[in-house]
């Protein structure tokens, strides 16, 4: 480490304690974070498109994944080094604002970097190439837009939706059913979308799976399922037009919240004692029955002679459901959610055209629905598989397709997948690089080169020869004017996207490349890693 | 310049061939393990556990084997799920499924190591895995219109599970036993209404179906033995002392006296309580709780029996079979339902008194009681009439069957070997691994029997390809037989549980190029 000295030959100390850190400085600072970063992106290199591979992941507690979704692989990857964890930052970004392509956007900022390395070995200064990359960025972003297309849907004609949603699943485990999988997916967001406000609450699907039976018999529900049944064995399985009571307060004696004591010191304060208690329990389900209430949903617990109460009275009741699930039924069933006992109104009760349990296998497993609803914009997706990585994957892809989705019903342009759109904004960029004079000139063709990767990295895993077929699409695309020509993945026999209706949104494209920028030129400007040696 | 570590110390790495190396050997070494256990001459395993006692378990299913053990292997604990599963779903298969899935593994190794992507292998076993359901579909056979037929299904089914258990010298009668219990379940799913019973001592063939309820609880002192016509209330309630449920609620006295008074007091709650309970014109009163002394003795007054501390299971499964209600409060003793049966007496099973409840309104639950010369007996023979019954339960409400001795096996690999000769394309090469992967099922079984199977099996698909041939391996004469004769059934359902989730499980560590184990979280040195 570069010491410096004062004018006596002292050393003068900078750091806390300097000699415990590594410090890297200069261009190796930048070549070090700049191999950091592409060896994110080559782990996840091999997911991309309909044949990429998956990745097991092992948990530090011996847990199980197998997934196929960038955010997930990074976030599970235990991982150390500071560059490494902007990648992960990167692609949770992308889940977080879009949800799908949380691949892509770590591959693209790794090809960016791969190229941001050569540019350095030339001697250009990091601040240019971030500048040329940032210019180019835009021009891919208005490309996009240019080559994007409107595409029209309504509530009754949802082929469109299911189709894009269709081209997100292709790449995951599901695809075996994805035709029906983005059917409940696009029938879902449909559900619960408000089409003029043009928005999606995606809290409002529930996705609820259950290992056994097979994938095929996912099903969507438009009501909610909550994985409980009801308090008292003998209560009735099936209710028709239940009226529900939403309750938070327990069917338990009054716990104030004051520290308080109730002495007993004489035979009567005793009895009358036991007889308030009994009232008290009477009149909380009195009180249910009141409202005429025939079903009571309770956050909390109850005690068993409350519980014989309610079953004796007929007042079937859940205890211990959820917050967020109670919310969900208070929106389908149009209920509200009472706190106390003395609240409760005809008005609040929520209600459902029909409740039932439902029992699965040979172990007592059994859940609750809760169906016809009288606001049915709360719906679940109940998802069934061979096992338990196959649910947990499952619910990750079908959150990608809600996602994707929702981001058409705010804004209905796509652009076409298989890489055409990479590659067509790779031709526009390297056309208008030429334009610019000045260093930035070379940084902006890196870019389009970078912008190639992802084409590339899809034929590969494909298992095309990489270069013959890219070149053989881009020459397709400049003489044919077509930007719809991307990597035929699935061994069609055209690659006119079009064609083989593969879409991806264009806010999702637009991100990509945007946040893929924006983390390679952080990346750059570091010239400097001060890090504690000694891990 | 070197990649700087990109991963926490001790989180590893696997990559390509490396990481598909890692999870194949890791698949098939669990799938070896269970193996042998398979088919009727299959062997058992012993557990030992590293708990305190080091208990021991011995056993013959899959799912018991694969839970109990520890396993590092990311891609093994893929298969120990898919057994689990199939355990919870149907209840049986759990070994077949495991094998499966790790033949079909094996076979794409083989593929694997002569430069087929795996994505092809894995749409190759996709189509096969379609045929090879189809073609179950097609030869699946439903009886249920005819009754008869339909419980000599359920027998051969039950059978033929229980062969390759502990149980299979008494075989017959336990099927009839498992059947007998099932049907009386008409048709629910629900096997909490079956109560398994265990008590060492006798031999397996002293197990018997008990049609009434037998509650392993002694009777109290002093009360009547015998009950006839019995009124029976289930209740779950407080009978020692019966505490103020108001929070906060104390006793503050300052002279002997008040305390004489207090305890009167709640001695006459108690009383009260009892009194409620009387009112309601029973004759026997069962109480998920405990009783104290004091009121136990005013029953005994009453001429009432007692029964305390029936665990909850057991009050659920009187409440149905008896048809009363699980009551907390006394109030109204008009209302409450109370349940009934003709007699309720003690009886004795070895060295143990029983309660034992007969006659019972609903002729739904039902004990089987089962005896044998040691814990571990019983143990595994619980385990295999649970499988058994489970599979009933599933076939009562899919009535398809298929026949036995891996017939299926070899009925589905003569389709899917056709369907490879219609592809074109380097996708027949897995569906005829798939093909292979399947006939290795009747392989094992033959070899576990000590039979020649290259003989057997090469017999049997000769057999198989002329049309509707119903020939198995038949393992106790050690030749190919004819299944329909021997009435060797299996479920449609388990079947097919088998197939899909063998092949899903191996599609998912078929795509895995990569493993990244975290670091293990740190524990404690508790030990």
């Amino acid at each position: 480490m570069a010491l410096a000295f004062d004018e006596f030959g002292r050393p003068f100390i900078i750091l806390k304690e300097q000699e415990q850190k590594t410090r890297v400085r200069g261009l190796d600072a930048q070549r070090a974070n700049i191999s950091a970063g592409r060896a994110v992106a080559r782990i996840l290199r091999t997911s991309l498109g309909p044949k990429g591979m998956d990745k097991m992941l092992q948990s530090p507690d011996g847990d199980v994944i197998i997934t196929n979704d960038g955010a997930t692989i990074l976030e599970q990857m235990d991982v150390d080094n500071q560059i490494a964890k902007l990648m992960v930052e990167l692609s949770r970004s992308q889940d977080y604002e879009i949800g799908d392509g949380t691949t892509g956007v770590v591959v693209m900022a790794g090809a960016l970097l791969e190229q941001a390395e050569k540019l350095l070995e030339r001697g250009i200064h990091p601040i240019r190439i971030a500048e040329g990359y940032e210019m180019a960025s835009r021009i891919a972003f208005e490309h996009l837009e240019r080559i994007s297309q409107k595409f029209e849907f309504s509530a009754t004609d949802i082929e469109p939706l299911v189709q894009t949603c269709m081209t997100t699943l292709s790449s995951k485990i599901v695809n075996r059913c994805k035709c029906m999988l983005a059917e409940i997916a696009v029938k879902a967001v449909l559900a619960v979308a408000d089409l003029d406000r043009k928005d999606v609450n995606l809290d409002l699907i529930k996705v609820e799976g259950k290992v056994g039976g097979k994938l095929e018999d996912t099903e969507l529900i438009y009501g909610i399922v909550v994985d409980k049944d009801m308090s008292h064995p003998q209560m009735p399985k099936r209710i028709e037009n239940a009226k529900i009571a939403i309750l938070t307060c327990p069917f338990e004696p009054p716990k104030p919240k004051t520290k308080h004591k109730v002495d007993i010191d004489t035979v009567e304060k005793f009895q009358t004692l036991r007889q308030q208690e009994q009232q008290y329990f009477d009149d909380m389900v009195q009180k249910c029955k009141d409202v005429g209430a025939t079903l009571v949903i309770c956050q909390w617990g109850f005690d068993d002679e409350a519980n014989h109460l309610l079953m004796h009275r007929n007042l079937p009741a859940v205890r211990w459901v959820g917050g967020v699930e109670l919310e969900l039924i208070a929106i389908a069933t149009g209920g509200r959610i009472v706190p106390r006992f003395q609240e409760l109104t005809p008005e609040k009760l929520g209600k459902a055209g029909l409740v039932r349990e439902k029992s699965f296998g040979t172990t007592k497993d059994r859940m609750l629905y809760i169906e016809q609803c009288a606001n049915s914009r709360a719906v679940t997706i109940f998802i069934r598989g061979g096992n338990k990585m196959m649910i947990e994957e499952t619910k990750r892809s079908l959150h990608d397709a809600l996602c994707v989705a929702r981001n058409l019903i705010r804004n209905n342009s796509i652009v076409y997948g298989g890489g055409s759109a990479e590659i067509s904004c790779s031709i526009a960029v390297d056309a208008a690089a030429d334009r610019y004079p000045g260093v930035e000139q070379y940084a902006i063709r890196s870019f389009a080169e970078a912008l190639d990767s992802i084409p590339l990295a899809l034929a590969e895993n494909s298992g095309l020869q990489p270069i013959n077929t890219l070149t053989a699409v881009k020459s397709q695309q400049v003489k044919e004017n077509n930007p719809f020509c991307g990597i035929d993945c699935n061994d069609v026999g055209t690659n006119d996207m079009k064609e083989q209706n593969v879409f991806e949104t264009l806010i999702g494209k637009q991100q990509q490349i945007l946040l893929a920028t924006q983390v390679v030129k952080m990346i750059l400007k570091i010239d400097d890693v001060i890090a504690p040696s000694d891990y | 310049m070197a990649v700087e570590r990109l991963l926490k110390d001790e989180a590893t790495e696997e990559k390509g061939d490396r990481a598909r190396m890692a999870s194949f050997i890791g698949a098939m070494a669990i799938a070896d393990l269970v193996k042998t256990t398979l088919g009727p001459k299959g062997m058992d395993k012993i557990l030992q556990s590293t708990g305190r006692g080091r208990n021991v378990t011995v056993t013959n299913d899959g799912a018991t084997i694969l839970k109990a053990l520890h396993i590092d292997n990311p891609a093994a604990k893929v298969l120990v799920d898919i057994s689990k599963v199939q355990d919870d779903e149907v209840g049986d298969g759990t070994t077949s499924v495991v094998v499966l899935a790790g033949e079909l593994l094996r076979e794409a190794e083989k593929l694997v190591n002569s430069k087929i992507h795996p994505m092809t292998i894995i749409a190759g076993y996709r189509m096969a895995a379609e045929c090879a359901r189809n073609a179950l579909l097609e030869k699946a056979m439903d009886n249920k219109q005819d009754p008869e037929k339909f419980k000599s299904d359920l027998l051969n089914i039950a059978m033929t599970t229980l062969s390759s258990k502990i149980l299979s010298q008494d075989k017959e009668y336990f099927a009839k036993l498992a059947v007998d219990a099932v049907l009386r379940l008409k048709g629910s799913t629900n096997l909490e209404a079956i109560q398994i019973l265990k008590k060492p001592g006798g031999s397996l063939k002293d197990s018997f179906l008990d049609e009434g309820f037998i509650l392993d609880k002694k009777i109290g002192i002093g009360q009547p033995k015998r009950i006839e016509n019995a009124k029976i209330l289930v209740a779950n309630t407080a009978m020692d002392t019966d505490k103020v449920k108001i929070y906060g609620a104390r006793v503050r006295v300052d002279s002997m006296t008040k305390v004489a008074e207090i305890e009167a007091a709640e001695k006459q709650k108690m009383r009260e309580k009892v009194q409620k309970i009387i009112a309601h014109g029973i004759n026997c009163f069962v109480n998920r709780q405990l009783i104290y002394n004091f009121p136990e003795e005013l029953f005994a007054d009453a001429g009432i029996l007692a029964i305390e501390h029936a665990d909850f299971d057991g009050i659920e499964r009187l409440a149905l079979v008896t048809g009363g209600e699980i009551a907390s409060t006394f109030d109204n003793p008009e209302s409450v339902k109370l349940g009934h049966c003709k007699l309720i007496e003690e009886i004795m099973i070895g060295e143990d008194r029983l309660i034992h409840f007969s006659g019972c309104e609903m002729g739904q639950a039902c004990t089987i009681v089962l005896r044998g010369a040691s814990q571990h007996v019983l143990d595994e023979a619980e385990r295999s009439l649970h499988d058994a019954l489970c599979v009933l339960t599933q076939t009562v409400n899919d009535s398809r069957v298929l026949l036995g001795g891996g017939w299926p096996e070899m009925v589905m690999a003569k389709e899917v070997d056709e369907l490879a000769r219609r592809t074109p394309g380097k996708k027949s090469h897995a569906i005829e691994a798939f093909s292979r992967a399947l006939q290795a099922i009747p392989t094992i079984i033959a070899d576990n029997a000590g039979l020649d199977s290259a003989d057997l099996i090469s017999q049997l698909r000769a057999e198989h390809h002329k049309e509707r041939s119903t020939s198995g391996i038949d393992v106790i004469s050690g030749g190919v037989g004819d299944m329909e004769k021997l009435g060797i059934s299996e479920s449609f359902k388990v079947k097919q549980a088998v197939l899909l989730s063998a092949t899903e499980a191996a599609e998912m560590i078929l795509r895995v190029d990569e493993i990244i184990t975290c670091a293990p979280r740190k524990r404690e040195d508790r030990m």
